[in-house]
């Protein structure tokens, strides 16, 4: 219902005005960003995306695509997570620590006894005394990584939610603690080592598995289990309860609890659920590299929230969605390889990274006020 | 004769030294529109506030449906029946129309707790025939309520309230910031609710909109009800002769 004061006859119907969906938007940056560094790549007379060389068993440059999606993964996971906190309006600093910390304590549940016939030189548990420590099924490593994201997140949540702390302070704090932890576990040193079974996880063939061998995709698993959170959590921000209700908080948290929503509970489960999804990329993560350190994921916390700000995730809460993130996500990991291709040095890459973050939030602001000012 | 819906005796409000309301006595009966009109702080909206559980009474009792209660919030008071429509919207910005008018009883399709899956067919369903019902039209369901101006949101929120509310609907100066056309639907939604026969307080500041409106007006001064008229037995200088202390039918608070 528009006055007639506004021309309400001549404008087009609210259908028709509706801007596109933000996330094409991210797609289209994301086809120029490959596009761009096509273009720079034939310069030299290499390409970014095709195989040049002219033995033509492939017409990708597979090599490079594995590299984008690897890359993409364990930070991708992590944004999954983060996407649905700043969703609900708050903000998770702690995610790449959590990750430090759950690689370390579940690589000491995922060691093997004997290294060449000779103890494990990196063993956690005491050789003599504790060898049943060792040697453990895979799925204690699991489940201790989840249990444990998820303890980290829903301490996070209970601050946040019950004591009124400011997310961006409880989480720091827990950024902070847990990665103190993951020095403390033991002074500092990796520990290494895992069962075959654990470096299965992230370097086996899970597709062929699923598939019974009819597709294969070797040491892929990471991305492909990316793949499948980020479809899960798309479907549960877009059809259930609790998606309807992420939104809502962020969007109007006073609304939100007049409602009936339970927001103290919803945003611990929020929280934990974060947890949880930066202990898999722990998993995944020290299951790849066959290590644990206690610098794991530095930095993993951040580049997850930018990735979310690239897709469309607005700071201030109730907008943006899994989609956007994983654009944002394969955004970030297309620059780091592109900027790599041309042979631009990692300070630069830094460089411009920092401006591409800022710049996807100037865009979306100014897209904003734009569709603001049709109203 | 009709029942009595809501009902209060001696209803008290103090806000530490401050008398906000005083011995407030006030019956509403079954179908009727009564509105609450007076000076700014005469204890109108806490009135509201009282009866919906959004504060706690300093005393006194409140019947409402034919019951005495004692509501620990507005969600109490919801689900006993009575639904407000606050002067800050309770909306949720980003959320389509639909997911406004569900929010916090959503339908559901199947039962998985938290991650319940939503039936949003039948939500949109219910929204159309809910708004046909008020009279309310929103161009297009699916924008988010951040993209609409005043007037829609405000039939959001009261087509919100108008669906779910059984016995009773209190609007606080739901007009107040509408422009003259938005604020003509508004008041066509309260007629058809009229017409529903579903009673109504209504704050207003608007002696015009008032007249149009209601059956009975009762005039609250410095934390008293110092009046309550018919409407056909009162006009608008009668109405501001009790907002501004001329006249009063309240012995108790003719002092102040």
């Amino acid at each position: 219902m528009a006055s007639p004061a506004q021309g309400a006859g001549n404008r087009k119907p609210d259908s028709a005005r509706r801007s596109r969906a933000p996330e094409w938007n991210v797609f289209l940056a994301l086809v120029v960003m490959v596009v761009v560094f096509e273009v720079l790549n034939r310069l030299n007379g290499t390409s970014f995306l095709f195989n040049m060389r002219h033995n033509l068993d492939a017409v990708f440059n597979q090599q490079r695509i594995a590299i984008i999606l690897l890359q993409v993964a364990v930070t991708g996971i992590i944004a999954l997570g983060v996407t649905q906190v700043i969703i609900i309006g708050g903000i998770d600093l702690s995610s790449g620590s959590v990750v430090g910390m759950v690689a370390m304590v579940t690589m000491s549940f995922a060691q093997t006894l004997t290294v060449n016939g000779n103890p494990n030189p990196k063993g956690y548990w005491d050789y003599e005394t504790m060898k049943y420590m060792y040697d453990l099924p895979v799925i204690v490593p699991i489940v201790v990584s989840l249990a444990l994201g998820l303890v980290a997140g829903m301490i996070n949540g209970a601050l946040i939610a019950y004591n009124r702390i400011p997310p961006f302070i409880a989480t720091l704090g827990m950024m902070v603690s847990a990665r103190g932890v993951s020095t403390w576990y033991t002074n500092g040193d990796p520990i290494s080592f895992p069962s075959v079974a654990y470096g299965q996880l992230s370097n086996g063939d899970l597709l062929g598995q699923l598939t019974f061998g009819l597709i294969h995709w070797e040491g892929q698993n990471p991305a492909l289990i990316f793949g499948a959170l980020a479809v899960l959590f798309h479907l549960i921000m877009t059809y259930t309860l609790y998606g309807k209700h992420s939104y809502a908080i962020g969007s109007n948290e006073a609304a939100a609890r007049m409602s009936g929503i339970n927001v103290n509970r919803h945003k611990v489960m929020v929280y934990a659920i974060a947890g949880m999804l930066a202990g898999v990329a722990a998993l995944l993560l020290t299951s790849k590299n066959l290590t644990a350190q206690s610098g794991m994921g530095m930095g993993y916390e951040l580049d997850a929230i930018a990735m979310a700000v690239i897709g469309g995730v607005s700071l201030s809460g109730g907008r943006g969605s899994i989609v956007g993130t994983v654009l944002g996500a394969l955004i970030f990991s297309v620059i780091i390889s592109g900027f790599t291709s041309i042979r631009l040095g990692a300070y630069y890459q830094d460089m411009v990274k920092g401006v591409i973050i800022v710049g996807a939030v100037a865009l979306d602001q100014w897209r904003q006020r734009r569709s603001a000012d049709r109203i | 004769m009709s029942n009595i819906v809501l009902k209060t005796e001696g209803l008290t409000k103090h806000y530490g030294g401050v008398h906000a309301l005083e011995n407030a006595d006030f019956e509403l009966l079954e179908g009727e529109h009564v509105a609450i009109v007076g000076d700014n702080g005469a204890g109108k909206s806490t009135f509201v506030r009282q009866i919906t559980g959004v504060e706690t009474r300093t005393r006194g009792k409140i019947s409402f449906d034919g019951r005495e209660v004692e509501f620990a919030g507005p969600l109490d008071a919801r689900e006993a029946g009575m639904e407000c429509v606050f002067q800050n919207l309770a909306l949720a910005d980003d959320l389509d129309v639909p997911s406004n008018l569900f929010l916090g009883r959503e339908k559901i399709r199947f039962n998985l707790g938290p991650f319940s899956v939503l039936d949003r067919r039948a939500m949109r369903q219910a929204t159309e025939e809910g708004l046909k019902r008020t009279g309310v039209k929103i161009p297009n369901l699916d924008n988010p309520i951040r993209n609409m101006s005043g007037g829609q949101r405000q039939c959001v929120a009261i087509a919100r309230s108008a669906s779910f509310a059984r016995k009773l609907i209190i609007m606080d100066e739901p007009t107040a910031a509408l422009g003259v056309q938005e604020t003509a639907q508004v008041e066509e939604i309260i007629r058809t609710l009229k017409a529903q026969n579903i009673p109504l307080i209504l704050v207003s500041h608007n002696l015009r909109q008032v007249f149009d409106l209601v059956d009975r007006i009762v005039v609250f001064r410095r934390g008293h009800i110092v009046a309550s008229l018919k409407r056909e037995e009162t006009d608008g200088n009668d109405i501001v002769s009790y907002i501004t202390g001329v006249k009063t039918q309240n012995e108790a608070a003719a002092y102040i």
